[in-house]
């Protein structure tokens, strides 16, 4: 929007000027933005907007392993539809969908709490911030894989935790949630908390250093105490960094799917899955491409429900 | 999308014909990358230096072979098919369907392929009345493990039934000893599952139930038996068992941590490796109550649809990989069984000799049948929904036969 208005009011001013090798440098000034771009903007319109208009099609084929262009209805739809709402013992889509769903709002809520509670203390002008800062921000660098396998060794009963703590003489500790089909998905949860909630604390600490310090020592002056301080005025003040850190762990709550298959690799009897690991498997382990990609549009218009309604508030807070 | 394809492919395809002469090289897509597997591949590639061909490899780790798979699909896709491709069953099938498959008859044909391998393996590797794979390999399905130290201390006996197992598992518990070693991954989980059924209903039943989907016997009395037999089997596992991968079960069995691990015979490769000696060390039976039934599953070498220049190497790859001195070199080493009932047996060691020799009996009687569990007796859609239920019943989300055989039922109905 706004770059077009401002190449609107240009254009007037630029075919003022009369000679014709001020206004080729104009024209040429007007256009190369758009031809730079123009490369990676093709790229990304075909590469992802062309794949999702694609895969839309291909859920109302009858892909089997091969994608197949006769469209033949709904009917991967109704597959996933039954699957939702009247398969008794639960089917494998409804397994992965109520796991996102536990999955997705332990991890957002785990992380951003955990992230603005480390970011507070953090704050406290301590010694050794600038140590301690990496080490919580550092789980970030590694891939899901390698947090995906350390956490499984870590968690497995016979090998980590409960197998130490049980040489160590506490014999009567028992920890096997990963091998649990009622609590593994909360094992996905640890492991993703752990690795996200430093990123988290680093974007609140930029927030928090953020805030202007002549409101924090008016209120100070006022009498507030810490906690009101806090509770009344800094996190008010992080609204943005909030909705930021939403959007992020909320995208990668939806698109886990590494951290499943290397801690798990799907859980006892696939009771871990996630619609991704559905979607994976579904396409290309099973050759149901038509299943998997509808499984697939619909994780797209999960996202959709919640971007889209950010970026419209985000946009119209811009243009009032 | 297709026309982008069409185009790309054929592109891909001048390039090739734009060398005239023939290309001495064949492109092989695999997923044998451990240690064993890896150097009995090595016998093919001598073979093919003989005659002058050099050897591309492509391997793709991950033992599944899933990582291949989608690999290969892209390469296939794009119009650039390897020369062969390691494949499992009805993958072979899928691919000869979307036409992609090569033509190995008048090989086949000139080197008597049609007498030698078994019937039941032809049906993966003749698609229409045309060759397009050769089977490297049978690998059976329903063996039993045994640690014999473990057995000699227990004072165990072969089982020949059932209930025998059950007793055999019993003395191993009272000793103190994880009686069963299983891995709790559900391809693991439905390959032991394979043998119960053929156990518990005996030939016919499994023919019937998980190669020819009957719906009356999937829905059966006998299934929901086996299913039983399936649940008094898990009493006999150690509670750490989910997600074990299967050569760490086959490991506990070596180390005589357990007794018996219910595993096709690429568990002797580890056996193997470990420096063990059947009949010393450990023992191979079959699964209690299906001696004389094979259920197999076999790899094989998938050849697609290549260039003009490209098919005298495919045929010389063709010929040496159904080539007995092959075939016996290779499956000594990989633990299975020859693809071709004409080779002799005596590379193999007494577990091989019996397999051969098992082999050839459930060829010529009719009870050679594909695993379903492996995906050779349905295909992929219906070979997982299978394994999705055995593997759920196992680990508790359903909790009864009853439940077990309608959910099978419905989950094979749905992946038809």
């Amino acid at each position: 929007m706004a770059l077009t208005s401002a190449t609107q009011r240009d254009r007037p001013s630029a075919s003022a000027q009369t000679p014709l090798r001020k206004s080729l440098r104009a024209h040429l000034q007007e256009w190369l933005p758009k031809i730079v771009l123009a490369p990676s903007f093709a790229i990304t319109l075909f590469f992802v907007y062309g794949f999702i208009l694609w895969t839309i099609y291909l859920s109302f084929t009858n892909s089997k392993a091969f994608p197949n262009y006769t469209l033949t209805g709904p009917r991967a739809y109704q597959r996933l539809w039954r699957w939702t709402f009247e398969s008794n013992p639960p089917s494998s889509w409804y397994t992965s969908i109520t796991n996102m769903a536990i999955f997705g709002l332990l991890y957002i809520v785990i992380c951003l709490a955990l992230g603005l509670l480390l970011a507070i203390l953090l704050d406290q002008k301590i010694r050794g911030e600038g140590l301690l800062r990496p080490i919580y921000l550092y789980p970030m660098a590694l891939s899901f894989i390698v947090t995906g396998v350390a956490w499984k060794w870590f968690l497995d009963p016979g090998l980590g935790l409960e197998q130490t703590l049980h040489q160590w003489g506490w014999t009567s500790f028992h920890f096997d949630w990963i091998k649990n089909k009622d609590y593994v998905i909360y094992t996905v949860v640890i492991a993703g908390v752990w690795q996200a909630s430093g990123f988290i604390m680093a974007m609140f600490l930029a927030g928090l250093r953020g805030i202007d310090s002549e409101i924090v020592k008016a209120s100070q002056i006022d009498g507030a105490s810490p906690f009101q301080l806090y509770r009344r005025i800094i996190i008010p003040l992080l609204r943005p960094v909030f909705l930021s850190a939403l959007i992020v762990l909320a995208h990668m709550a939806i698109k886990s799917y590494d951290l499943v298959v290397a801690l798990t690799s799907g859980g006892p009897g696939g009771s871990a899955w996630l619609p991704s690991n559905f979607m994976y498997e579904y396409t290309f382990k099973r050759n149901e491409m038509a299943v998997g990609s509808a499984s697939a549009v619909i994780m797209l218009m999960t996202i959709s429900a919640i971007i889209v309604p950010y970026l419209y508030s985000e946009l119209r807070e811009k243009t009032r | 999308m297709r026309k982008m394809l069409i185009a790309t492919a054929l592109l891909a395809a001048t390039a090739f014909t734009a060398h005239a002469e023939d290309v001495k090289e064949v492109q092989m897509l695999h997923w044998w990358t451990s240690g064993g597997e890896a150097a009995a591949l090595n016998v093919l590639k001598q073979d093919l230096a003989k005659e002058g061909y050099a050897w591309k490899d492509v391997p793709v780790a991950g033992g599944g072979g899933d990582a291949a798979m989608t690999a290969l699909k892209a390469m296939v896709a794009a119009g650039n098919p390897p020369t062969a491709s390691q494949m499992l069953g009805y993958t072979v099938l899928d691919y000869a369907e979307a036409g992609k498959m090569g033509d190995l008859t008048e090989t086949a044909i000139a080197e008597g392929w049609d007498k030698a391998v078994p019937a039941a393996l032809q049906k993966f590797s003749v698609y229409d009345g045309k060759w397009v794979a050769a089977p490297v390999n049978v690998h059976s399905v329903n063996w039993l493990w045994i640690n014999k130290a473990v057995m000699d201390k227990i004072g165990g006996t072969e089982p020949k039934t059932f209930d025998d197992f059950i007793v055999l598992l019993d003395k191993a518990k009272a000793a103190g000893v994880t009686p069963l070693a299983l891995g709790g991954q559900n391809w693991q989980e439905a390959t032991m599952f394979d043998s119960v059924v053929l156990s518990t209903g005996g030939p016919e039943f499994y023919k019937k139930a998980f190669n020819d989907l009957d719906e009356e016997a999937l829905k059966s009395d006998t299934m929901k038996k086996s299913f039983d037999n399936l649940a008094k089997l898990k009493e006999y596992v150690d509670p750490n068992f989910s997600g074990r991968d299967w050569n760490l079960a086959t490991a506990m069995v070596i180390k005589g941590d357990a007794l018996v691990q219910v595993m096709g015979d690429w568990a002797k490769g580890e056996f193997k490796a470990a420096g063990k000696e059947p009949g010393t060390d450990y023992l191979c039976y079959r699964f209690p109550g299906t001696d004389g039934s094979v259920i197999y599953n076999s790899d094989m070498f998938g050849m697609f649809d290549v260039p003009e220049n490209q098919k005298a190497a495919q045929i010389a790859l063709a010929k040496a990989t159904l080539s007995k001195s092959f075939q016996s070199a290779f499956n000594v080493v990989k633990g299975s069984v020859p693809a071709r009932t004409d080779v002799p047996d005596t590379a193999f060691d007494a577990c091989g000799k019996k397999g051969i020799a098992d082999l050839k009996a459930a060829n010529d009687g009719g009870t050679l049948f594909g695993s379903l569990a492996q995906g050779y007796g349905a295909p992929p859609a219906v070979a997982n929904a299978y394994k999705d239920v055995v593997s759920k019943f196992v680990h508790g989300q359903i909790t009864t036969s009853d439940e077990a055989v309608n959910q099978l039922v419905q989950a094979i109905d749905d992946a038809k």
